[in-house]
C-alpha cells in the first residue's frame, strides 16, 4: 500500500513492501487505558461491590435487598417519574419537532430552536430546579401550585423541560428523513391527510419515536440534579437513594446499599438502550 | 393534521426546478398550526427563566429591582464564595475538552486509517457511558476518586470523569466529522505524495474537521458547565454544587439566580455560535 | 408514430383520455417556471417534455398532478376540468425519480396500497397487484422491501403501482435518470410496452434526448417555460422549428457563414434555408454531423472545404470524426469502417449534404453543439 517516492523529498519515505513492525491496534492503547481506568474500572466496581459481603466474600443475597419493599418503593417511584416524563415529553416534543421540522431549513427558527434545545436538554438540573422555583414555588412569580412539591406532579413538569428538547433533537433527524415523494405519491394514490399519516407517516416515524421515547425513559432515570435541587430530604427515586447510601458513612454495608441501587439501575438502562439502538437501526433503514 | 411541508431532498431534481409541494391553502394552515406551537411552547420554555431573571434583579424589598445580585456574582464572598467555583469550573470545561480532544481525535483517525476492525468496539465504548449515566457511575469512581484524593489536587481533577461523560457526544461529533471527508482518500493522497503518518494527521485530515471539533468541544463545554451530579457525590466544590449550597444556606438568594441565568445564557451563546459557524463554507485548506 | 395505438386487455376497453392544458402559467417569486402552455395530448399518446432543467417540464408534470397550483390557465382530463381539483381526486398515477416506494412495504403492498385507499377487498386487491407486478416481469419479487430489489426493479415497481389504480393519466418525471445506463435503456423500452399496452395517455419528462426520441410518439422540447416545438421525434430531430431545439437535440456543428435570399453560403456551397424569412447579412448555420461526408484528399490543396482530421470518437457503428479547418474544427459522423480510412494527421476533404439547414442568431463562435 505504502508507496516510495523517487525524488528526496525531505520527509523519510514510507517502508514499501515491509508490514509496519509495531501491530496498529497499538494506537489505541492510551484511549483504551483511559476508558478502562475511568469507566470500565468503575461500571466494575459496582458490579463486583453489590455481590460481595462485608468480608469481602462473594453473596448474592444483596441482590435479594432489591426486593425488599423499601426498595422497590424508589424503583416504583423512579418509574412512575419516568414513564410520565418520557411519554409527556415524547408526544409534545415530537409535536414540537414537527412543527420546527417543517419550516425553512435554514431558517433562523430552527437554527434557536436547535441551538436551544441543545442547551436545555443538557441544562444543569440545579438551575432548571431554581427556575421552576422562581416561577412556581412558595414566593413564585406566576403562582404558587400547591402541587409543585408533591411527587410525581412538580418535578415532573421540570423534567418536562430537559426531556422536550431531548426528544426534539433525537426525533427531528427522523421527521426530516420522511421523503417529499412518499407524500406526495400517496397523495397522487388517492390519500387524504389523515390517510397518509396512517398508512405511510405513521408507521414510519413508529420505529423512530419509540426509540426516543425510551431514550426520554432512560434519561429520566438517570436525572440526579434536578430532583435534588427540588427536594433533598425525601428520597423518591432511585438515584437520590443512592445519593443517600453514598453520603451516610454507616459501614461498609451501606456502600454495599449504594451498589446495589446501582446495579439494579444499570440493568434497567442497559435494556432500555438495547431497546432504544434496535429501534434505531430500523428507523435509519427506512429514514435515511 | 397539516400536511408535511419539508423543503427538502428530491436530491436529484435540479436545483432551479426544485418542487415546492404545497399548495397556498395547505401551507397557511400549516403555518398557523407551526406559529402556534412555537408560542405555546416557547412560553413555557421562557417563563422560567424570566422568573429566574426577575429574582435575580430583585433588590432588597419585595417588589423593587436592583442589579445587585449580578454584581454579586464576583465579589459573594460566602459562604461559600463563588468566584473560585466560577473558575475552577472554566477550567475544567477547558480541560475535558482539550482532553477529549486529544483522546479522540487521534485515535479516532488512527483507527479509521489503520484498524478498521477495532471501530465496532470502539463505538460501543464511546457510547457505553449512555448507558452508565453519572449517578451509577459515581458510585464506582468514589474508591477511584479515594485514591486520587490522597494526592491533595482540586477539583480539577473531576475532569478524569468529565471527559467520559462528555465521551458519547464528542464521538458523535468528530464520527459526523469524519464521515463528511474521505479519510481513506485523502491520507492515501497525501501518503503517495509522500508524507509520514504524522503529516497525514495533523496536516491534512485534522483542519478538515475544524467543524466537527468545534461541535464536539462545544457540546463538552455544555456538558460541564451544568453537572452537578459527580461533583456532589464526591465531595467536590464545582459552580453548580455551590449553588446548591448557597440555596440551602440561604433559600432564594438572588445570587442564585444571577448565576444560573448567566451560565444558561452563556452555553445557549455558544451553541449558537456553533450552529452559525457550521454555516461557513470550508475553504480549501491544504 | 403519429396516431395513437390503444390495445385492449382481458377483454376490457381501455382507452386513454384526452389531457388539454391551456393557458399554464406558473412563477415562482420573480423566475417565471411556465408561460402560457398550451399543449394537448391525444387519448393514448405518449409525449415526452425534453429540455434543460429550469425549462418548466418538471413543472408542467406537477401542475397536471395536482401536487401545485397553478397561477393561471385550465387544465381538461377526459373532457373535465380539473384545474381546481386537489391531487388525490385527480386519478393519476405519476412514478417519481427517486424515492418512489413507500419503504415499509413490500413489493406487493406498495402496489396494492392506490387501491387499498379505494376500500378495494383483499382478495381482489391481491389479485390485481399480482397481476400488475407481471406485467412489469417482478411477480418473483412480490414480497420483497424495497431496500431489497435494485434500482430498476423499484422503478418497475412504481410503475406497477401507478397503473394499478387504472389511472386516466400516467405520469412520469424522469424515472431513468437515477439508474444505471445499461438498466435505463432496458427499462425504457419496457415502460413504452407496457404504456402501449395498457393505452394510457402518457407524460414523460426526461431531460435526456436519446429516451425522448426513442420512445415518444411526440415531444415538446421546452425552454425557458415554453414550448419550442411540439412533434413527432424524427421531425424534432431533422426538421428542428428553433435553433434551440436543433443544438439541443442531437449534435449540431456551427458553421459561420452568409445569408442571401433563401440560402446561406458556408465556405463556399450554398445551402437552402428552413426559414425563409432570415433576414440577409452574417450568420451562423447549424449543420448536422451526418450531412457532412469527408474523403481522402492526397492533392494537399488548401480550400474552405479541405481539413486534417484531429481526432476520431469510436462510437460502436458509427464514429465521429472531428476535423481541423484551419479557422475552426468540424464534426462528421461516418460509419466506423468509412472513418477508419481516415486516421487522425489524414487530408481530408470535405463535402455538406445540401439538407435545409437553420440559422442561428447568436455572434459566430468557434464551437459545436
Amino acid at each position: 500500500m505504502a508507496v516510495v517516492t523517487a525524488t528526496e523529498t525531505g520527509v523519510r519515505p514510507s517502508r514499501a513492501g515491509r508490514r509496519p513492525s509495531i501491530p496498529g491496534w497499538v494506537g489505541t492503547v492510551p484511549f483504551l487505558a483511559y476508558v478502562g481506568v475511568f469507566l470500565l474500572l468503575p461500571a466494575g466496581i459496582v458490579i463486583v461491590d453489590a455481590l460481595k459481603n462485608s468480608s469481602g466474600g462473594w453473596q448474592f443475597s444483596a441482590i435479594t435487598e432489591l426486593g425488599n419493599p423499601l426498595v422497590r418503593g424508589y424503583f416504583i417511584g423512579s418509574l412512575k417519574l419516568c414513564v410520565i416524563t418520557s411519554v409527556s415529553g415524547a408526544v409534545f416534543g415530537a409535536i414540537l419537532a414537527y412543527a420546527v421540522a417543517s419550516g425553512n431549513p435554514d431558517g433562523v427558527v430552527r437554527r434557536m430552536y436547535l441551538a436551544g434545545s441543545g442547551v436545555l436538554a443538557q441544562s444543569g438540573g440545579i438551575t432548571l430546579a431554581f427556575a421552576f422555583q422562581a416561577l412556581l414555588g412558595p414566593v413564585g412569580l406566576l403562582f404558587h401550585a400547591s402541587w409543585f412539591y408533591d411527587f410525581p406532579w412538580g418535578i415532573s413538569l421540570i423534567y418536562a423541560y430537559f426531556q422536550i428538547p431531548l426528544m426534539v433533537l433525537v426525533f427531528m433527524p427522523a421527521i426530516d428523513g420522511l421523503k417529499v415523494q412518499w407524500r406526495e405519491a400517496s397523495e397522487n394514490l388517492g390519500a387524504s391527510a389523515w390517510q397518509y399519516w396512517r398508512h405511510v407517516g405513521g408507521p414510519l416515524l413508529a420505529p423512530a419515536f419509540l426509540g426516543s421515547t425510551l431514550l426520554l425513559f432512560a434519561n429520566g432515570l438517570s436525572a440526579f440534579a434536578t430532583i435534588e435541587a427540588w427536594e433533598s430530604q425525601v428520597a423518591y427515586t432511585v438515584p437520590q437513594q443512592i445519593s443517600i447510601s453514598l453520603s451516610s458513612e454507616v459501614g461498609l454495608s451501606n456502600i454495599n446499599y449504594a451498589d446495589v441501587l446501582a446495579l439494579g439501575m444499570m440493568i434497567m438502562v442497559v435494556v432500555i438502550m438495547t431497546g432504544y439502538a434496535l429501534l434505531q437501526r430500523r428507523a435509519s433503514r427506512w429514514l435515511r | 393534521m397539516a400536511a408535511i411541508a419539508s423543503l427538502g431532498e428530491s436530491g436529484l431534481a435540479t436545483p432551479a426546478e426544485r418542487p415546492r409541494g404545497m399548495q397556498v391553502r395547505r401551507r397557511r394552515r400549516l403555518n398557523v398550526f407551526r406559529y402556534l406551537v412555537f408560542t405555546v411552547f416557547g412560553l413555557f420554555f421562557l417563563l422560567p427563566l424570566l422568573a429566574t431573571a426577575r429574582f435575580s434583579l430583585e433588590g432588597n424589598r419585595l417588589g423593587s429591582w436592583s442589579l445587585a445580585a449580578w454584581k454579586e456574582i464576583a465579589t459573594y464572598k460566602g459562604p461559600p464564595p463563588l468566584l473560585p467555583a466560577i473558575e475552577i469550573q472554566l477550567e475544567l470545561a477547558v480541560a475535558t475538552c482539550v482532553v477529549v480532544l486529544v483522546l479522540l481525535v487521534p485515535t479516532m483517525v488512527w483507527i479509521r486509517l489503520r484498524v478498521q476492525w477495532i471501530s465496532r468496539v470502539f463505538e460501543f465504548l464511546c457510547l457505553l457511558p449512555l448507558t452508565i449515566p453519572a449517578i451509577i457511575l459515581v458510585v464506582g469512581l468514589a474508591p477511584i476518586y479515594n485514591f486520587i484524593r490522597h494526592y491533595q489536587l482540586s477539583a480539577l481533577t473531576l475532569f478524569f470523569a468529565y471527559v467520559i461523560l462528555a465521551l458519547p457526544y464528542a464521538y458523535r461529533a468528530l464520527s459526523a466529522g469524519l464521515n463528511a471527508i474521505d479519510v481513506t482518500t485523502i491520507s492515501e493522497a497525501a501518503r503517495s505524495l509522500g508524507a509520514s503518518w504524522f503529516t497525514v494527521i495533523a496536516r491534512v485530515i485534522v483542519p478538515n474537521m475544524g467543524q466537527a471539533i468545534l461541535n464536539a468541544m462545544v457540546l463538552a463545554s455544555a456538558l460541564v458547565l451544568g453537572e452537578f451530579t459527580v461533583a456532589y457525590l464526591l465531595l467536590y466544590n464545582n459552580l453548580p454544587v455551590e449553588l446548591f449550597s448557597i440555596s440551602r444556606n440561604t433559600p432564594n438568594a438572588s445570587v442564585i439566580f444571577s448565576t444560573s441565568l448567566a451560565s444558561l445564557l452563556f452555553a445557549f451563546a455558544l451553541l449558537l455560535i456553533l450552529s452559525y459557524a457550521g454555516r461557513r463554507r470550508h475553504r480549501g485548506r491544504g | 408514430m403519429t396516431s395513437p395505438m390503444t390495445r385492449t386487455q382481458d377483454g376490457a376497453a381501455r382507452t386513454g383520455v384526452e389531457v388539454r392544458m391551456a393557458g399554464l402559467s406558473r412563477h415562482y417569486g420573480p423566475v417565471v417556471a411556465l408561460d402560457k402552455l398550451d399543449l394537448t395530448v391525444q387519448a393514448g399518446e405518449l409525449i415526452a417534455l425534453l429540455g434543460p432543467s429550469g425549462c418548466g417540464k418538471t413543472t408542467t408534470l406537477r401542475l397536471l398532478a395536482g401536487l401545485e397550483d397553478a397561477d393561471a390557465g385550465h387544465i381538461t382530463v377526459g373532457g373535465r376540468d380539473v384545474t381546481h381539483l386537489s391531487a388525490s381526486k385527480r386519478d393519476m398515477g405519476m412514478v417519481f425519480q427517486a424515492y418512489s416506494l413507500f419503504p415499509h412495504m413490500t413489493a406487493r403492498q406498495n402496489v396494492a396500497f392506490g387501491l387499498r385507499l379505494r376500500r378495494i377487498a383483499a382478495a381482489e386487491r391481491d389479485k390485481r397487484a399480482i397481476e400488475m407486478l407481471e406485467l412489469v416481469g417482478l411477480s418473483a419479487q412480490a414480497d420483497r422491501y424495497p431496500h431489497q430489489i435494485s434500482g430498476g426493479q423499484q422503478q418497475r415497481v412504481a410503475l406497477a403501482r401507478a397503473l394499478a389504480i387504472e389511472p386516466q393519466v400516467l405520469l412520469l418525471d424522469e424515472p431513468l435518470s437515477a439508474l444505471d445506463a445499461k438498466v435505463r435503456a432496458q427499462l425504457r423500452d419496457e415502460i413504452r410496452r407496457i404504456q402501449l399496452e395498457v393505452g394510457t395517455t402518457t407524460l414523460f419528462v426526461t431531460h435526456d434526448q436519446e429516451e425522448a426520441l426513442a420512445i415518444a410518439d411526440r415531444v415538446g422540447v421546452m425552454k425557458d417555460g415554453r414550448l419550442e416545438q411540439l412533434a413527432p421525434p424524427t421531425d424534432v430531430y431533422s426538421r428542428p422549428a428553433t435553433s434551440f431545439v436543433a443544438e439541443f437535440v442531437g449534435l449540431t456543428n456551427r458553421l459561420a457563414g452568409t445569408v442571401s435570399g433563401s440560402t446561406v453560403t458556408v465556405r463556399g456551397r450554398d445551402l437552402p434555408l428552413v426559414d425563409l424569412s432570415t433576414p440577409p447579412g452574417p450568420a451562423i448555420a447549424l449543420v448536422r454531423p451526418e450531412a457532412v461526408t469527408l474523403a481522402a484528399d492526397s492533392s494537399g490543396d488548401s480550400g474552405p472545404l479541405t481539413g486534417t482530421v484531429i481526432a476520431v470518437t469510436f462510437l460502436g457503428a458509427t464514429s465521429r470524426v472531428t476535423v481541423d479547418l484551419g479557422d475552426t474544427t468540424i464534426l462528421a459522423q461516418l460509419t466506423t469502417a468509412d472513418a477508419s480510412e481516415l486516421p487522425a494527421g489524414s487530408h481530408v476533404t470535405l463535402t455538406i449534404r445540401p439538407d435545409p439547414v437553420l440559422v442561428s442568431g447568436d455572434a459566430p463562435a468557434v464551437s459545436e453543439a
